[in-house]
């Protein structure tokens, strides 16, 4: 059974299947989604050691002993982070299917980078596909998250 | 303008055919009230438009009204969430439920405690007479008031007194969807649930001949009801990994029963169909001097929701619960009803969010699917979710489409006659509307039977092949014609904008080559053929923000307008589109301007119409339906491609607010005007007529030779 930090928490997930199957199924979440099931669309997107990578392909035994970060583990209603803040702030979404891959993409891309102009944020969510066509939005959001950040740091 | 009076004895929207007031609204003593609108949310924003409509009319802080999701023990039945009505039908009727709700309140208050109701007025749901309160909603929500139907009169408050309607509330479901609490269907756990996959056969129409043996994962079985299978687990994975294996393990007899993709048009052209006129008008012109005929096609496209479809289903003795997110819980019902032999009082159905829904997706086939699967555990919930190659290779789609058109010009310059001529599927197959049920499993299971094929609603109620087909420019000679093929071997229904994207993109592009035969700028001569002062406003407006008269594009790039008025008495949209001529055609930006009439939520109806205008660039450039004579071949992303992010224009919205008029629905408006535009930016850019949708290289290309 591999064991792994999911969202600062130590837990374990039966072996034989996918990471998002593991975290939709015995642990419970429901922030990371079914999209493709092929790397494709990033509904699935978690971060492993905080880099982004697609759930829904990745063996749970690939998580072992790693950091798992979902949507979930960014922050609450309660303690937001400061992406999803902003994304409430610019109404960033519309159905919302594909956010909550995109908060974690978007998470990354600030941790490494923190003044990304658009052309960095396209880039970095170019992994997901938003059919509602939320895009702009979404880059506005991650711009205001961005700034706050900066201003806090 | 075109304004629809209502009668005075005529109760508005939905609430003709449901008006019992408490099946539109409750109040609970402990100070809320519930809404249970029969519309149900997309992701379209409405249950919080919904909202705010309700707390204006009430006088209560927004926070105050909870929303429930439709279902067929509760709501109204508002027929299906689709044609961008819900905040003309759902809206008014709700605007007048509690306006009345209100007046109601206040008039029992008044009698109670012999203060005159002319002196009573509400505060956040207490009544307040000159000596202080004297009752509230909530001492009275037990009591029954609402137990009436509701009756004509004008109660609702007027514009001046709105608060919040007009304001940009945000989203009563974002912030679920941002921080990962389960809110979407597909994240339902109900108890003892088991999971299932359908097994889907190679080909259309494929007949299933046996299934070899073999062991199936951890404690998966198989359910087969003829050529329907699905296999189920209680865990999710070993549902998958069983339909793997029993995919590998059936035998089927396949048929080529599909068109050939590469001539769609002649296809259209040839198979049988019915013919109808849609609209005539004066005689046909004589000659004309200067006259453009053009002939326009599109693909079958897809929905290509980012969700896969899901429902769950449970048999208890000879009844039926279901969880869906169709658009229509009770045609769902309906069908549901004849495809199982229940009466429909057996069956509930219960609205839960999907992931992004465009029209007639899969949601009500899943239902089925779930349904048929779940009598393999009688007692038990089942949830089945589609794969991604179900939802892109077996839902329904938009029919592809060929629009014909020939108009010509006088010596003054003005319009002398136009002739449009629409070849498509039917854009209706949706279920609860025919004798036969309209459900994907039915043409599988062993009690077969066909889908009837796809319909066209009557152009007087926006008209489905034929929407937007009717130009909005004056015309003298006027004649639409439409055939609608009825041999429907990839099933086609409804999807955004139904036939405007095509219509509109005909028209707008012959305007623009009648404009260039009048030697006139384009902008100009819609203009000078457009009454509607709406219509004009808002292509001046969008002329305005991009600066279309002094517009001096590079080198390889331009500008093109695109407008409709969507189903020529809807919303109204203007969009001016700058592309540039790449390797591939790339939008770089979009100017819109939107009229809807009265704005419910400002920032929700900007959302609509820019979503809408980036799914038409989309549709403009990218997407295609592809088959051999067996299967659809583009199941996957790589092979259904979407406008990714690197692709997305940059996107201004203006609207032009009018609070007096009676609210239009802004989902659908910008697709037809966003395809035109781009189109009539690729001829200014590179000097060719494009007509065949997408705008690829190879299709631009043809269209040079």
């Amino acid at each position: 059974m591999p064991a792994f930090t999911l969202n600062g928490e130590a837990v374990e997930a039966p072996d034989g299947t996918t990471l998002l199957h593991a975290l939709r199924g015995a642990l419970g979440l429901s922030g990371p989604r079914f999209g493709c099931g092929e790397e494709q669309c990033g509904a699935c997107m978690v971060l492993l050691d905080g880099k982004p990578s697609c759930a829904c392909t990745l063996p749970v035994e690939a998580a072992a002993g790693r950091r798992v970060t979902t949507v979930e583990g960014l922050g609450s209603a309660d303690a937001p982070h400061p992406l999803q803040t902003a994304f409430l702030d610019e109404q960033a979404g519309q159905c919302g299917f594909c956010l909550s891959g995109i908060l974690v993409s978007a998470a990354a891309l600030l941790a490494a980078d923190p003044s990304p102009d658009a052309a960095a944020i396209r880039a970095a969510l170019e992994p997901h596909l938003c059919r509602c066509g939320s895009h702009n939005r979404i880059i506005r959001a991650v711009q205001r998250a961005a700034d706050t950040m900066r201003s806090a740091a | 303008m075109s304004v629809v009076p209502l009668r005075a004895a005529e109760l508005p929207g939905s609430l003709k055919a449901n008006p019992r007031l408490d099946r539109w609204l409750r109040f609970h003593a402990e100070g809320a009230v519930t809404i249970t609108p029969g519309k149900v949310e997309l992701g379209q924003g409405i249950l919080t438009a919904l909202a705010q409509i309700a707390a204006d009319e009430l006088d209560l802080a927004f926070a105050r009204i909870r929303v429930q999701p439709a279902a067929t023990p509760d709501s109204p039945n508002e027929g299906v969430t689709s044609g961008s009505l819900s905040v003309q039908d759902c809206g008014l009727a709700l605007r007048h439920a509690c306006a009345e709700a209100r007046a109601i309140h206040l008039s029992v208050a008044a009698q109670r405690s012999g203060v005159s109701l002319e002196s009573l007025r509400v505060e956040d749901g207490e009544f307040l007479g000159p000596d202080g309160p004297v009752g509230s909603y909530w001492s009275q929500a037990d009591d029954a008031l609402l137990a009436c139907d509701a009756t004509p009169g004008d109660r609702a408050k007027p514009p001046a007194q709105r608060r919040l309607a007009g304001t940009p509330a945000p989203r009563l479901d974002l912030p679920d969807k941002l921080y990962g609490a389960p809110r979407f269907i597909q994240d339902l756990r109900l108890p003892g649930m088991l999971h299932a996959r359908v097994v889907r056969p190679p080909a259309r129409h494929a007949r299933l001949l046996g299934i070899k043996d073999g062991a199936l994962p951890g404690d998966a079985t198989l359910f087969r009801d003829g050529c329907f299978l699905a296999a189920l687990a209680a865990e999710e994975h070993q549902a998958e990994a069983a339909a793997v294996r029993l995919t590998a393990r059936a035998e089927w007899a396949e048929e080529d029963s599909l068109p050939d993709e590469a001539a769609l048009p002649e296809w259209l052209r040839a198979a049988p169909g019915e013919h109808a006129i849609v609209a005539e008008q004066g005689a046909p012109a004589a000659t004309a001097e200067r006259t453009v005929t053009a002939r326009f096609c599109r693909p079958f496209v897809a929905h290509a929701s980012i969700g896969t479809c899901c429902a769950l289903a449970r048999w208890q003795d000879d009844t039926l619960e279901v969880w869906t997110h169709s658009q229509g819980v009770y045609n769902l019902r309906a069908d549901l009803a004849k495809a199982l032999g229940l009466g429909e009082e057996a069956i509930i159905v219960r609205h839960a969010e999907g992931a992004g829904c465009y029209g007639h997706n899969g949601a009500d086939d899943v239902a089925l699917d779930a349904a048929l699967a779940a009598r393999a555990a009688p007692g038990r919930w089942v949830r089945l979710l589609w794969t991604r190659a179900e939802e892109l290779g077996w839902a329904p789609f938009s029919s592809a489409m060929l629009v014909e058109v020939e108009a010509g010009l006088d010596a003054d310059n003005e319009i002398a006659f136009w002739r449009q001529e629409v070849l498509s599927h039917g854009h209706s197959s949706r279920p609860g509307r025919n004798p036969k049920p309209a459900l994907l499993a039915v043409e599988y299971r062993a009690e077969r039977s066909a889908i009837p094929a796809a319909v066209n609603p009557p152009l007087a109620t926006g008209g489905g092949a034929q929407r937007n087909a009717v130009p909005a420019y004056r015309t003298p000679s006027l004649k639409v014609g439409l055939k609608r093929v009825t041999d429907m071997p990839l099933r086609a229904s409804a999807l955004r904008g139904l036939g405007a994207p095509v219509n509109v993109l005909a028209i707008e592009s012959v305007m623009d080559e009648l404009a260039s035969l009048a030697g006139e700028d384009p902008l100009d001569f819609r203009l000078r053929h457009l009454d509607d002062p709406r219509a004009r406003a808002v292509l001046e407006r969008a002329a305005a923000m991009s600066g279309w008269r002094a517009r001096a594009p590079r080198e390889g790039e331009g500008f093109g307008i695109g407008y409709a008025r969507y189903k020529n008495a809807g919303a109204y949209c203007a969009v001016i589109a700058h592309i540039a001529a790449e390797e591939v055609v790339r939008c770089r930006r979009l100017w819109i301007a939107g009229d809807v009439g009265e704005v419910i939520n400002p920032d929700g109806v900007a959302n609509q119409y820019e979503g809408c205008a980036i799914h038409g660039v989309s549709m403009a450039l990218k997407e295609e339906v592809r088959f051999d004579r067996r299967r659809v071949t583009s199941d996957s992303w790589e092979r259904y491609a979407i406008l990714r992010f690197s692709e997305v224009p940059e996107v201004a919205v203006e609207l032009i607010a009018r609070p007096e008029l009676p609210p239009l629905g802004a989902g659908e408006a910008a697709l037809g005007p966003t395809v035109a535009a781009i189109a009539n930016a690729i001829h200014a850019a590179l000097g060719v007529r494009v007509r065949r949708m997408p705008f690829t290289p190879e299709h631009i290309a043809a269209a040079e030779s």
